[in-house]
């Protein structure tokens, strides 16, 4: 569904991706670990056009999408969950959803549609839909953009940190949540730093370190693999490989 | 309470100390910036010019501000222990219904006992800035978009109105959309320079476009006739009834068609109940883009504009439909002020106008439609009031400035209505 072939991307003279190649198939739910830097955040920002690739191919559905801006590739079908959440916060629960139908079926049937859904997800959003965004909770803030992003009805989410600043019993409630959007449906590539949870709930893992993809497998794999557990999992003792 | 006084009053005396440190280093600043601006004087004494000095001023104005400053920060103090969640709560409730009684007054005005030429000639001012701060709060408000050469679409629709009217003779009616849409695509002109720039540099190229409007204004003497202005603008006629003493040969004038007596009012009442058609036209345009997606995705931009982008939203065309939605409303309120006014020159149109639309909107409570109108009545109104004081005038309007800035600083009405409603929209509708 998703290829990367030789990606290179530069923030000016910075070169933050250097050559990644990176497939996410139909159905798939892709985790993408690495330490800090390591290119992740960058990795999903320039699947979705910002910043443009400056070499490498990005296929989605068979099309080349590098270069197109972005509301271009999210009206594709792509949605981002952006890292740091980023509703809008002064809008109320209600309208940030509503937003973000903006690349989807916008009729008012579909609006329910999408609106029935997110609530079915995260019951806790139907209580709170009169509220202002900025008044949520941080789990609630993820919950909303996760609901957000799924409004378009997107075919591939791409999850920047999830976990981000939560509670451990929401980190847990909001990976199960990944896995009932993955079932019904949604491709997912999520990039986390808590590598133990996506790696456990994710088909294929990738590593990360400093622009390049180090190392891919299954995710139970990388989970037992000793480099990763030593780096990503056991207080970072060892150097990540690569490095 | 006793023992609640009395702590009060402890922790008072704890910080007595500070306020009067911070006191004291206000009253020096007031002393170094009075020494040469207030102490000395110079004075033209037979041909000769003498230095006078006036330390007994210097001195009573940083004893002022000394004693000005205490009691200020003394009363903060006070005034903090005051629980202050009533007038959110208030606010909300009050809002329709202050609309609705402020349209209300607005529509009755001309009809009442004290409304003479002055109090209707004020009145029509007040709307004009009304409805210029309604199309900025589009620009400001919503889109978020900080533009401080709002003037220019001001005069854009002025001039283009004056120049149509007086080249080709067309009436008020076919002018207004034409100046309305002449704006609007200067709008879109500013709009496409200046899409990549946020904050503060879209603050000073959007002043840099006001000032440019206005020098081309200026200079293009063969087409605007430069800083001597376009005199003689043809009125607006009462819908082909012109507001004559004695119309021309084959025509009828209103007072004759009503069987009135020739008054000089009927126009200004005329003029008044123009703009505020055109304002209310404008408040009920804005309010239904707010609901919908356009509207919603202008205030999600001013929100964040990256993850505008990441839910597919195009910011290019969110922009420049604000900036052309903007310019248009200001392009209609401009060639309501040419033809009420008969005479226009690049004067009318200098940045203080633009400073007074955004004050409006920011004062207001930036989005607030109904805050627009409490601060534009503010602004235009406080001068007027303040007449009484003469030169203390402009003081008196920057010490109002100063404390709303300090009580407000979210603006009036700095409360945002959500534009969707719980179980509206959850639901399918048939």
């Amino acid at each position: 569904m998703l290829a990367l072939t030789g990606v290179h991307a530069h923030y000016g003279p910075i070169e933050a991706l250097r050559g990644v190649d990176l497939e996410v198939a139909h159905g798939e739910i892709v985790a993408m670990i690495g330490a800090n830097g390591a290119g992740k955040s960058t990795l999903l920002m320039t699947i979705c056009g910002a910043p443009v690739p400056s070499a490498g191919r990005i296929l989605f559905d068979g099309a080349d999408i590098a270069g197109l801006p972005t509301f271009e590739i999210v009206r594709r079908g792509i949605a981002q969950v952006p890292e740091g959440r980023r509703i809008f916060p002064r809008m109320t629960v209600l309208e940030n959803l509503q937003m973000g139908a903006a690349a989807g079926d916008a009729t008012p049937s579909a609006l329910a549609a999408g609106l029935e859904r997110a609530f079915a997800l995260f019951p806790v959003l139907a209580e709170r839909r009169t509220q202002r965004g900025g008044t949520l909770s941080g789990g609630e803030q993820q919950m909303l953009s996760i609901a957000r992003a799924l409004m378009a009805r997107p075919r591939l989410l791409l999850l920047d940190e999830p976990s981000l600043g939560l509670a451990p019993m929401v980190v847990k409630q909001i990976f199960q949540v990944i896995g009932e959007i993955n079932r019904a449906g949604t491709t997912v590539l999520l990039v986390e730093q808590n590598a133990y949870h996506a790696l456990r709930l994710a088909h294929r893992g990738y590593v990360m370190a400093q622009g390049r993809v180090v190392m891919s497998g299954s995710g139970a794999a990388l989970l037992a693999d000793p480099d990763v557990r030593a780096a990503y999992l056991e207080g970072g003792a060892k150097p990540p490989p690569g490095a | 309470m006793p023992s609640a006084v009395d702590r009060l009053a402890v922790r008072g005396a704890g910080q007595l100390a500070g306020r009067l440190r911070d006191a004291a280093a206000a009253a020096f600043v007031t002393l170094v910036l009075a020494l040469p601006l207030v102490g000395l004087r110079t004075v033209d004494q037979g041909g000769a010019l003498v230095l006078e000095t006036r330390w007994d001023w210097v001195a009573i104005g940083v004893a002022a501000v000394f004693v000005g400053r205490l009691a200020l920060g003394l009363f903060a103090h006070l005034r903090l222990r005051v629980p202050r969640v009533v007038p959110r709560v208030a606010q909300g409730v009050a809002m329709p219904w202050l609309a609705w009684a402020v349209a209300g007054f607005a529509v009755a005005l001309p009809f009442l006992p004290f409304a003479d030429r002055y109090v209707i000639d004020l009145g029509t001012t007040l709307l004009i800035y009304v409805m210029l701060g309604w199309g900025l709060n589009v620009v400001v408000g919503l889109a978020g978009l900080l533009d401080l050469g709002y003037v220019a679409f001001y005069a854009v629709g002025a001039y283009a109105y004056a120049l149509l009217a007086l080249n080709f003779s067309l009436s008020f009616w076919i002018c207004l959309p034409l100046a309305g849409l002449l704006a609007a695509l200067f709008g879109i002109a500013l709009g496409f320079p200046v899409l990549r720039l946020r904050g503060d540099y879209l603050a000073i190229v959007t002043l840099g476009f006001g000032e440019m409007v206005r020098i081309i204004l200026i200079n293009w003497q063969s087409l605007t006739n430069g800083p001597n202005g376009l005199p003689s603008i043809p009125r607006p006629s009462f819908f082909g009834l012109p507001f004559e003493r004695a119309p021309a040969e084959g025509t009828t004038s209103f007072h004759q068609f009503f069987g009135l007596d020739f008054a000089p009012e009927h126009r200004l009442i005329f003029l008044y109940l123009l703009i505020l058609a055109l304002a209310l036209l404008t408040n009920v345009f804005v309010l239904r883009l707010r609901r919908l997606p356009l509207g919603r995705a202008w205030e999600a931009l001013r929100e964040d504009e990256i993850a505008c982008r990441a839910l597919g939203i195009n910011p290019t065309n969110v922009k420049l439909s604000a900036f052309a939605i903007g310019a248009m409303l200001g392009g209609f309120a401009g060639a309501f002020f040419a033809t009420r006014q008969g005479f226009i020159s690049p004067e009318s149109f200098t940045f203080i106008e633009s400073a007074t639309i955004v004050a409006i909107v920011v004062l207001g409570g930036m989005g607030s439609q109904i805050g627009v109108v409490l601060a534009a009545a503010f602004l235009v109104l406080l001068p007027e009031i303040g007449r009484e004081f003469a030169q203390f005038r402009m003081l008196v309007f920057g010490l109002a400035m100063i404390l709303i800035m300090i009580w407000r600083p979210q603006g009036l009405l700095g409360h945002r209505e959500p534009t969707v409603r719980l179980g509206r929209a959850a639901a399918p509708r048939p």
